[in-house]
């Protein structure tokens, strides 16, 4: 894209609230947020290689972290969340106290995602796991992340999650007013991903990342250590996908176990695919419209929205080389650096 | 001695779940050591068996109907296998980052289909006269310890499998072109052998395997739209622990992790179950990355291109 389209589709950004009713602007909001996690799959996937199907784990903990600090605040001191009073307990418990803390529960929203995606991803690619083996271990781990929320209800709230929301630093999270800064921060998040994922590349660290997406053992060979960092690529995705899960939390007003299991993370993906896996911006685009296509179809034929996504699957998966190559020959050029395009190129 | 017997009351159910994991888990393992193919859709196909063994049985009850459930559901989703082979999984050799999500589109659509046709809920199967009942204890060290016979039917079950699998790869022609196959696909195919064909009947073989298990399972619990879901994930940690395409190694991790998983159920919740049988499998990659049982190979990639 050229710079004058770009130039338009920012300002186009950003006067939204301006041109859209305030329920369009709410759905575009959610989906904008929704695609930060996608831009994280984007990362681990699309630059390094590794297809993780647990996002829905991070964006988890970076919405409950956040919702945690919104059920807490303005309770007055003693005072415990509705939920836990409903469920018999007594005291708050302990590592729900420093919640409290906005500041703190922010903090958490980014390190949470980014420990706990260091840790898991040194164990791996410490070892050499790699490929399917990472994909079906980090898809049983958003399996046991969500019932493990779901059995520990009153310290999670469950099944229902964790919803009704009053204030947040100081605002009134269910005001206009709030829902259009909310979509300013997201849109200026979403938009400074993009850019920055071009800076990032263009890096030695972006360009190791590249290299050894596409010959790991070459880059082995040539002296540097891949592992650290597939493990900064994945941290930096599960950040993406903890700040994605605590701006969703904002716009939708609630958390659940039902967007951090095992369906959410592939859709994630699913999202990630469509957009061209290696392209931000496509990855932004095709979260939002397909998100808002899904929206309009799934309330007016349910049914038909599962047969559609279904076939979305396999079409997407399917015909993804095939418009690389037809990409290609329009340009005469590759527009991202998948590598089926690159041999298309060069012959 | 009450606990003695719990215990292995417990042990005996970990063992008749992981014989369904086996079944499942087989599938999977062949088609993932010959192909580098995971299929996600493999879950459906046991729901597949167990609706097809739900129809079985309603349509003509009696003493055999089980027998010919198996048959039905083996043949049923192996049929099936063979067709999204052909549509779908041939197309992706190569690519197993993205089978895995085409699997899941086709697993998405078979359940929608499965809620449209015997709706959300799901239905039952009541076993024969022969298959009702348990072997039970009453007194002495064991009391109170009580095997229903249709867990010993689904163990007997996937025992023969096992056994019929082995004879299957090293006792036929086929056998050998799988073993050949995944030693050295391109070799093989230089010596004659029709790999494509290959393929296609490891793929449908290993769905049917899944097919008979859905039919084994359907004896014991309901079956419904998303009961593939409910084993798939244990299947794919199955695998990893056995090891690529080791079909002893798959044995093996079946057992461990269905006695492993009903055994920590006995002292924590079942999500709390699930969370520490995913620490043990990653804790257990460490020590071993490959697997319980792998072939050794000087090959320097293997199957690691995304």
């Amino acid at each position: 894209m050229d710079r004058v389209g770009k130039s338009v589709l920012l300002a186009g950004l950003f006067a939204a609230p301006w041109v859209l009713s305030p329920y369009d602007l709410s759905l575009v909001g959610r989906f904008l947020a929704l695609a930060l996690p996608s831009l994280g799959v984007m990362w681990v996937w699309g630059y390094a290689g590794v297809l993780s199907l647990g996002q829905g784990v991070f964006f988890g903990l970076g919405g409950y972290a956040l919702a945690m600090h919104l059920k807490v605040v303005g309770l007055p001191g003693g005072e415990l969340p509705d939920f836990m009073v409903w469920n018999g307990l007594t005291t708050l418990p302990w590592w729900w106290a420093p919640f409290r803390s906005a500041f703190f529960s922010l903090l958490m929203v980014v390190l949470l995602p980014a420990a706990s995606a260091t840790a898991l991803g040194f164990l791996l690619f410490r070892r050499r796991v790699t490929g399917v083996y990472v994909s079906l271990i980090t898809q049983a781990l958003a399996l046991a992340f969500s019932t493990l929320l779901i059995s520990q209800q009153g310290l999670t709230g469950g099944f229902n999650g964790l919803t009704d929301f009053t204030t947040f630093l100081g605002a009134d999270v269910t005001s206009a007013d709030f829902h259009r800064v909310l979509y300013w921060v997201t849109a200026a998040l979403v938009a400074s991903v993009v850019l920055g994922t071009r800076w990032v590349l263009g890096t030695d660290f972006g360009r190791l990342l590249l290299a050894m997406r596409e010959a790991e053992n070459r880059v082995r060979f040539l002296g540097y250590d891949p592992a650290p960092c597939k493990v900064a690529a994945f941290a930096t995705s599960a950040v993406l996908a903890g700040a994605g899960g605590a701006l969703f939390t904002l716009h939708v007003g609630v958390v659940s176990p039902a967007q951090v299991g095992v369906v959410p993370s592939i859709e994630m993906v699913i999202w990630a695919a469509l957009g061209g896996r290696t392209n931000p911006v496509g990855v932004v685009a095709a979260t939002v419209v397909g998100n808002l296509v899904k929206d309009r179809i799934s309330s007016a034929l349910p049914d038909a929205w599962l047969y559609l996504a279904g076939l979305l699957f396999i079409a997407t998966v399917l015909a993804g080389p095939a418009l690389g190559r037809w990409r290609t020959r329009l340009r005469g050029r590759p527009t991202s650096l998948r590598p089926e395009q690159e041999v298309a190129y060069v012959r | 001695m009450q606990e003695l017997a719990l215990a292995l009351g417990q042990l005996f159910n970990g063992l008749s779940v992981g014989s369904i994991l086996l079944l499942v888990g087989l599938g999977l393992a062949l088609s993932f050591g010959l192909m580098r193919v995971i299929n996600m859709a493999h879950g459906e196909l046991l729901m597949v068996g167990g609706y097809l063994a739900y129809l079985v049985h309603a349509s003509m009850p009696g003493a055999l109907s089980p027998v010919v459930a198996l048959v039905v559901g083996f043949w049923g989703a192996g049929l099936l296998g063979a067709l999204l082979e052909w549509l779908v999984i041939r197309h992706l050799y190569g690519r197993p980052l993205d089978t895995l999500l085409a699997t899941w589109g086709v697993g998405l659509l078979l359940q929608q289909a499965a809620r449209n046709l015997f709706g959300p809920t799901g239905v039952e199967v009541t076993a024969p006269t022969w298959l009702q009942g348990a072997f039970t204890v009453n007194h002495g060290m064991l009391a109170a310890l009580s095997l229903p016979h249709v867990r010993f039917f689904v163990l007997a079950v996937s025992a023969a499998v096992l056994l019929g699998l082995w004879a299957l790869l090293y006792g036929t022609r086929l056998g050998l072109y799988v073993r050949s196959v995944n030693q050295d696909r391109e070799v093989s195919s230089t010596l004659g052998i029709p790999t494509p064909w290959v393929d296609r009947a490891v793929f449908a073989l290993g769905a049917g395997l899944a097919g008979a298990g859905g039919a084994a399972l359907a004896l014991v619990s309901p079956v419904t739209p998303t009961v593939g879901q409910s084993y798939i994930v244990d299947a794919f940690l199955v695998v990893i622990l056995g090891g690529v395409g080791s079909l002893l190694g798959t044995a093996l991790a079946s057992a461990l992790v269905g006695v492993l998983s009903s055994a920590l159920q006995v002292f924590t919740s079942v999500s709390f179950s699930k969370v520490l049988l995913l620490v043990s499998v990653v804790a257990f990659l460490q020590i071993r990355p490959k697997g319980l049982i792998w072939v050794r190979s000087r090959t320097l990639e293997e199957g690691s291109h995304g």
